[in-house]
């Protein structure tokens, strides 16, 4: 470590203002800042700061979706053995889906981080820490088998287009790593829906698959009608089902899910409100059920497609989400809300979470700003009531 | 009375160039955007479209000028109105006799010049205070302002979306699709149309400064 210290200490003369690398002065102190925490003081403004700063709080987040991450590596594996109708051991499943999830990974960050370098250059402002984890969502919300060129382009896309030209990290409206998803949705749509993008290789080489694998997602089964062949709860819960890579396994998102909560960076308020609004949708369609998919208990929604990863990792965005508390709730509620009645009444999209997210993101500020109004006038109105009872008390003293 | 004016004096000029950059109808008043999103998807349409907005406006804001002393300002907007649809009637039927593809295709938009903004904010602008010959400028700059943003647009959008230009397939021609490329299906939808839209004006104002906003 000393040693390290050593080493960026006697390089930083050339990275600062005069030194030979003085306009990569940018990309240094992002290295720097990565490596080591900030030694920088205050001048002026508030002196006291958390030592959780933004790098910090999004190594914490990267680390929460580590379980979903190595989950998916297996289950990838996994998948890909029972649609060819082997069985593999733990390690041979894990190390084959290892080595298909990996360049997703690698893709995804390069991509990002090259354009997140490419402006803070431009711009000259510091390198922003956000991408850290929007390149570890995009992998895991994409299905296994998207070419890798298009989650370049996707990347690349989200972060100018949904970040960078609103003003860069915590200035976006949308959740960069959903923008890239949704970009991927619409532009190339053979790639991310239908019942043979989530297993690999069965677009390309459909035939090695066994007799009777279908690939469909339990959602896919649900919305066609074969509620004969949506697995069980247990099996969902799981996660040892077709999907995209991170968001199987509920089991592991809710290890995510509690070290955010542990750690107080998710907003608890975000998190349950979703699974009430996904719960109270579920019960309402349970209620007026007229097809099977309306019948299915409302609770097995929270289990299905990506309503847990994007209730704990997508909808709790600090950037995008509602900032008051009550603003959150409101928020949350319709996040889970509009993803089961797009999921269930509309046949277009098997999915809703996504578009329901993107669209609450896009609400959130109207929330907040009623939310502030109202508390606004709630206390001027508690302020004439004072103001009021002390000139009567005024004028009975006289 | 003072001399007369030269055809070619830099305000005629200025009326002629100004709308084409630092006062574009699309990217910088931000009108007729509805007809950018719609008839952007191919080249040729788009062309079309342009050429007929041209000739709408052109004469259109000449009419205007000449009648300018005569018309009764209470009712000057019908009178305008009038005026627009029956060139945009003249228009369509043209497209219809000659160009019956690219008329199928442009469908009601070449009625709906008739509510594009761009032309009725010209007369009001400037063919009620203007004589005929800057008017007919200022009509073509601005026409040709807005058709060159939809020619860009739709360049972008038949390029990416469908991977041809002017019908011709230059992705198959250049052997992409066995690389595995594929055609960029949102391209395809109006809301790329609106984010192309946003690159132009972004581009736009990081070469023009005095475009951004003082606040």
């Amino acid at each position: 470590m000393k040693g390290l210290r050593k080493l960026v200490d006697n390089i930083k003369p050339h990275f600062s203002k005069g030194g030979k690398f003085a306009m990569l002065h940018s990309t240094f102190d992002a290295f720097e800042t990565f490596l080591f925490v900030p030694n920088k003081t205050t001048r002026r403004g508030s002196h006291i700061r958390d030592n959780m700063d933004m790098k910090r709080t999004m190594i914490v987040v990267v680390l929460a979706t580590i379980p979903a991450l190595l989950f998916g590596m297996w289950n990838t594996g996994y998948q890909y053995y029972l649609s060819i109708g082997e069985t593999a051991g733990f390690w041979c499943n894990f190390w084959y889906g290892f080595w298909k999830v990996l360049p997703l990974i690698v893709v995804s960050y390069v991509a990002g981080l090259a354009t997140e370098f490419l402006f803070a250059q431009i711009r000259g402002h510091e390198v922003n820490e956000g991408f850290l984890v929007s390149g570890m969502l995009i992998p895991l919300i994409v299905p296994v088998d998207v070419p890798l060129w298009m989650v370049a382009v996707a990347t690349i896309f989200a972060v100018v287009i949904g970040k960078e030209v609103f003003g860069g990290t915590g200035m976006n409206i949308l959740n960069p790593a959903l923008t890239a998803r949704a970009f991927l949705f619409f532009a190339y749509p053979s790639w991310m829906s239908g019942d043979k993008v989530w297993i690999h290789d069965m677009i390309e080489n459909g035939s090695n698959v066994v007799d009777g694998f279908s690939g469909a997602t339990p959602l896919a089964d649900a919305a066609a009608g074969h509620i004969g062949s949506v697995p069980c709860w247990c099996e969902m819960f799981v996660g040892t089902i077709p999907g995209s890579i991170g968001e199987t396994s509920t089991l592991a998102i809710l290890i995510g899910a509690a070290i955010l909560l542990y750690t107080g960076i998710a907003s608890w308020r975000v998190m349950f409100s979703v699974v009430a609004g996904g719960l109270v949708m579920g019960l309402i369609l349970n209620a007026f059920a007229v097809n099977p998919f309306m019948e299915i208990p409302a609770w097995h929604h929270l289990l299905m497609g990506g309503f847990a990863f994007g209730a704990v990792f997508m909808a709790t965005d600090p950037v995008t989400a509602a900032q008051t508390n009550k603003g959150k709730y409101i928020y949350g509620f319709l996040i889970g809300f509009l993803a089961i009645l797009i999921r269930v009444l509309n046949p277009a999209y098997p999915e809703g979470m996504m578009l329901a997210i993107l669209f609450m993101n896009v609400f959130a500020p109207l929330i907040d700003h009623y939310v502030v109004e109202a508390n606004i006038k709630k206390r001027l109105k508690r302020a004439k009531l004072a103001a009021k009872s002390v000139s009567n008390q005024n004028f009975e003293n006289k | 009375m003072s001399e007369r004016e030269p055809l070619f004096s830099p305000k005629n000029i200025k009326s002629l160039t100004q709308p084409i950059n630092l006062n574009n109808p699309i990217t910088v008043q931000v009108l007729g955007i509805c007809s950018a999103l719609a008839v952007t998807v191919k080249l040729e349409p788009a062309v079309v479209m342009s050429i007929s907005v041209l000739a709408v406006l052109a004469f259109a804001n000449v009419i205007i000028s000449l009648l300018r002393n005569s018309i009764p300002s209470r009712i000057r907007i019908i009178v305008q109105l009038t005026i627009i649809a029956m060139l945009v009637i003249l228009v369509d039927q043209i497209l219809k006799a000659f160009a019956y593809d690219v008329s199928k295709q442009l469908s009601v938009f070449v009625g709906l010049i008739i509510t594009n903004c761009i032309i009725m904010g010209r007369l009001e602008a400037f063919a009620l205070g203007n004589k005929p010959w800057p008017a007919f400028l200022d009509g073509v700059g601005n026409a040709a302002g807005y058709g060159m943003i939809l020619i860009i647009v739709a360049f972008f959008r038949e390029f990416l979306g469908s991977g041809t230009i002017w019908g011709y397939p230059v992705i198959e021609k250049l052997g992409l699709y066995e690389l595995g490329y594929e055609n960029n299906g949102l391209m395809i939808l109006p809301p790329m149309a609106l984010v192309v839209v946003g690159i132009i004006i972004w581009v736009q104002r990081a070469r023009n400064k005095e475009l951004i906003e003082q606040n």
